[in-house]
């Protein structure tokens, strides 16, 4: 029974439902942060150990270079994304040209081909014996390499590109709902007022788009930052490659927990930045989902413009590695089509499917229960329990086995003293662990997008519904759930993805003889043999197809266009 | 939401194999690529009827095995480099093992004093020179890298990579840490490019014509000999021994420790005795182009053909202890810049 609210009384909502309301929310809340958050505070511990300091070495030697490389691809994957991201996002929304239908959800393609995997392509082609220098050699006459110039893929550059063209579709993928979802009456009202397109879009269309935007890029910057495979390869020095050198070189995981919290630091700080900035702003759900968009009829010419904007990143992102990667799956089909595979491939899919389920629920779990409780608290639990993202997999992984095997360790010395029955690792080296560490990797995105979906339904939905004698959670699975039904696909299916190509913390913590595609491919791309493992990578990549077709078109379904 | 769809899903996750669990196995924890076993634990398999069970990673199993303390399900660790053995010995991970077979078939010089570990195949730290550019006996030692004249004409792969860490421990190790710091950063100064890629891309990259000269392990080369579309660029590229005349040529492992904590441990024994023995040591030389670590055991053809190695006498246990000091090195000279 809830009070009788005066409609104009929004701001109060929030105490006002969070009184009427069951502790169970919040407590379930508060369990699920804290055992999501274990990895990541178990790194935390971890960096308060180190063997000894390796601050001055660092210092003085090989840190100013790792920082600079850091920031200068932090910077360059950012251009790419944004610019291939927000154009394309604008485009395809407002204006009219050939193909423009299937470039909708062509531009998510990207997203499913794994940084690793476009990396090993990319330098399989443009390398020196790859085709396209040794038909440049055939075409001109040239002999050795000294004889003429080519970009070196393997620099910061190239690692750049690769990395910018497989993330910019997070940036395309919210920008995009977020033009969607702005009235087309204020573009209307700015044209009227006097400002052309281009700056209409810049004054109106983008600030009010930029927390959707931001919430892509940070995405971007975690994964670039946590990047290992792509920078490795390439030899670019970024602080994850110090990371892994104070680790295994040095012997010194407490040294490299402590790098490791230092990314984690700059990415909150930046992330805090972003929303300290536009503090001022606030937003209604002013807009009117029936008001239909009227796209832009454009000349020839500038159709052709949309047409190069959008082919280029989809050609270089996905046609090419696809392609190239049927190739070898074609040539290699008979030694690549078997029982393991066919295996690995079954433990791809029920390993991600059940994580992307699991990350759902504790994302509605710990969304939902912030909507009911909306504290300082409950901010900061949210926050606390999307940290997993933004550390690099095998230092989660490392995260993930030390409260695991302490608690297995833990029963199995209970159970000894009380029963004299050892239950020994329970946890730990189980396909739980692999879903755990998962959950904990992707909860950011689910709880994330989950999040900014819940809080454009009005309060006085929760209020009507209550007030109507149903609890929370009757109001949850019968109102809120319904309407977000369209962004659960889409959280649920881009983390299955991510868990598709997630690598370093499934190499450490998988099972004995237990193979995931991306593991398996990883066996022999790491020894310099991606041709005899295509087919397992591209089905990575295919399997990635049909969940981002699902997602395009729950984001085109919230509005009608004319 | 669909809570029955939920449920059902964890189910079937839940029932995927968890881990293998029978009498007679062996729980195997390796560093190197589970493709590159297989046919050695086939063989191992074949022998005994016990069965493996492989989990491979690049980094990361020893914490998992520190973590999962007495209930971890590993029997052994099998990895390269000797630094890693040694990491896994210093963390109280691998318990002592006296046994007659593997102390009959591996040389002293080439196991823990108490058994800690034992290698299985050694690799030598080579010179690759271009055939076409570079003379017969122009270069004989890792020395002679620094030597200006090469300026512009050598390739590595990364400094901080552990083949090289440990070659650069030997020359701390023999010139002390002044004068091997100076060394490498001759050799740095040398190269024609930015450190990159592995020890295969150094032997293309001599045929590709981008350099003369470049360091990497033996095997490397037998395999790309082996490999069809790889022998052309091989075939451009002479291998030199090292220091051959002088302390001989620096030399890495691949091994084999039994951990503290082992469930399975006299299977686990015999798949250390089974791997040092004939049968699997020589799919170790034909296989993979290694040195087998049983001296009863010859090299490959491939390998023979390039002439006897004469290995560095420089214990192993030393190269482990410099490690550090020519990881800090490498950053002072930057070398991978």
């Amino acid at each position: 029974m809830s009070q009788p609210a005066d409609p104009a009384d929004y701001k109060l909502h929030q105490p006002l439902l969070a009184r009427r309301t069951s502790k169970r929310w919040l407590i379930s809340a508060i369990l699920t942060t804290a055992i999501v958050a274990l990895p990541v505070l178990s790194v935390l511990y971890l960096a308060f150990f180190p063997e000894e300091n390796i601050w001055p070495h660092l210092v003085n030697t090989t840190l100013p270079r790792y920082l600079t490389t850091t920031f200068e691809l932090m910077v360059g994957v950012i251009a790419i994304t944004l610019a291939v991201g927000v154009s394309s996002a604008w485009l395809i929304t407002m204006c009219d040209f050939p193909g423009r239908r299937f470039f909708e959800w062509a531009m998510l393609l990207p997203f499913a081909v794994p940084a690793y995997v476009i990396a090993y392509v990319y330098t399989n082609l443009l390398d020196y014996a790859g085709p396209v220098q040794i038909a440049l050699r055939e075409l001109f006459g040239w002999t050795s390499a000294q004889d003429y110039w080519f970009p070196e893929i393997r620099s910061l550059g190239g690692a750049t590109v690769m990395i910018g063209l497989v993330l910019y579709p997070y940036v395309y993928l919210l920008a995009r709902a977020a033009f969607l979802e702005q009235s087309p009456s204020l573009f209307s009202v700015s044209r009227s007022l006097g400002h052309s397109a281009l700056s209409t879009f810049f004054r109106v269309v983008l600030p009010i788009a930029r927390p959707a935007i931001a919430v892509g890029l940070s995405l971007v910057l975690m994964e670039t930052l946590n990047d290992f495979g792509t920078v490795d390869f390439f030899a670019v020095q970024t602080l994850t490659a110090g990371l892994f050198d104070t680790w295994m070189n040095m012997g010194n995981l407490g040294g490299a927990a402590q790098i490791a919290t230092t990314m984690l630091s700059f990415v909150v700080i930046l992330v805090t930045l972003e929303r300290y900035s536009r503090r001022k702003q606030s937003q209604f759900a002013t807009r009117d989902n029936r008001e239909p968009i009227q796209r832009f009829t454009l000349s020839r010419k500038r159709q052709w413009f949309c047409v190069i904007v959008c082919a280029l990143p989809f050609l270089l992102g996905f046609v090419i590695p696809a392609l190239s990667l049927a190739y070898y799956a074609w040539e290699y089909f008979d030694e690549s089509w078997n029982p393991t595979f066919l295996q690995n491939t079954l433990n791809s899919l029920l390993l991600s499917g059940t994580a992307a389920l699991t990350t759902l629920l504790i994302g509605v779990t710990l969304a939902y229960s912030r909507r009911l409780h909306n504290t300082q608290g409950m901010q900061v639990l949210m926050r606390l329990s999307s940290l997993g993202y933004a550390m690099p997999g095998a230092v989660l992984a490392v995260g993930v086995i030390i409260p695991l095997a302490g608690f297995d360790n833990w029963l199995d010395d209970w159970m000894r003293q009380l029963f004299g029955i050892s239950t020994g690792l329970l946890l730990s080296g189980s396909t739980f662990a692999l879903v755990f560490a998962y959950t904990v990797r992707f909860l950011a995105v689910s709880a994330g997008s989950v999040e900014s979906a819940l809080q454009k339904i009005t309060p006085s939905m929760d209020m009507a519904s209550r007030s109507l004698g149903h609890s929370p959670g009757g109001t949850l699975i019968r109102v809120h759930l319904p309407m977000l039904r369209g962004t659960l696909l889409t959280a649920a299916l881009v983390v299955f993805v991510d868990c598709m190509k997630e690598l370093p913390a499934t190499l450490i913590l998988r099972p004995f003889n237990f193979d995931t595609l991306a593991t398996y491919v990883y066996q022999f791309a790491s020894d310099e043999q991606l041709a005899h493992s295509a087919l397992p990578a591209l089905i990575i990549v295919m399997a990635g197809i049909v969940p981002i077709i699902l997602m395009s078109r729950s984001i085109g379904n919230t509005r009608s266009v004319a | 939401m669909q809570i029955k769809h939920v449920a059902a899903a964890l189910a079937v996750a839940s029932a995927l194999p968890l881990s293998a669990h029978g009498a007679d196995e062996v729980n195997i924890y390796s560093y190197r690529q589970a493709n590159l076993l297989q046919p050695l634990l086939n063989a191992f398999t074949e022998e005994t009827g016990i069965e493996t069970n492989v989990v491979f990673a690049k980094n990361g199993l020893a914490e998992r095995l520190e973590r999962e303390g007495r209930n971890s399900p590993a029997d052994v660790v099998m990895t390269v480099d000797i630094s890693r053995l040694n990491d896994l010995v210093e963390r109280g991970l691998t318990q002592p093992l006296e046994n007659d077979v593997l102390e009959q078939n591996i040389p002293e010089n080439l196991r823990h004093p108490e058994g800690k570990w034992y290698a299985l195949t050694t690799r030598g730290r080579m010179i690759y020179a271009s055939v076409d550019r570079v003379a017969d006996g122009e270069i004989t030692s890792y020395e002679e890298l620094a030597d200006p004249k090469w300026e512009g004409r050598i390739c590595t792969r990364s400094g901080k990579h552990p083949y090289n860490i440990a070659l650069f421990s030997s020359m701390i190790a023999h010139h002390g840490e002044e004068e091997a710091q100076a060394w490498l950063a001759g050799l740095q100064n040398n190269l024609a490019r930015k450190p990159q890629g592995g020890d295969r891309d150094q032997i293309k990259a001599i045929a590709e014509g981008v350099c003369d000269l470049s360091i990497g392990n033996s095997y490397y080369y037998g395999k790309m000999l082996a490999d069809e579309s790889q022998r052309p660029a091989a075939e451009q590229v002479r291998i030199v021994f090292p220091n051959a005349e002088g302390r001989g040529t620096h030399i890495n492992i691949s091994g084999i420790a039994l951990t503290n904590s082992s469930p399975n441990r006299e299977n686990a024994i015999k798949l250390m005795e089974f791997l040092s023995q004939e049968k699997a040591q020589q799919i170790y030389a034909e296989a993979n182009t290694e040195y087998p670590a049983n001296p009863d055991i010859q090299p490959s053809g491939i390998v023979a053909s390039w002439g006897e190695m004469h290995p560095d006498s420089l214990s192993l246990q030393q190269i482990a202890e410099n490690r550090e000091a020519a990881v800090r090195m490498v950053d002072r000279v930057d070398y991978d810049n």
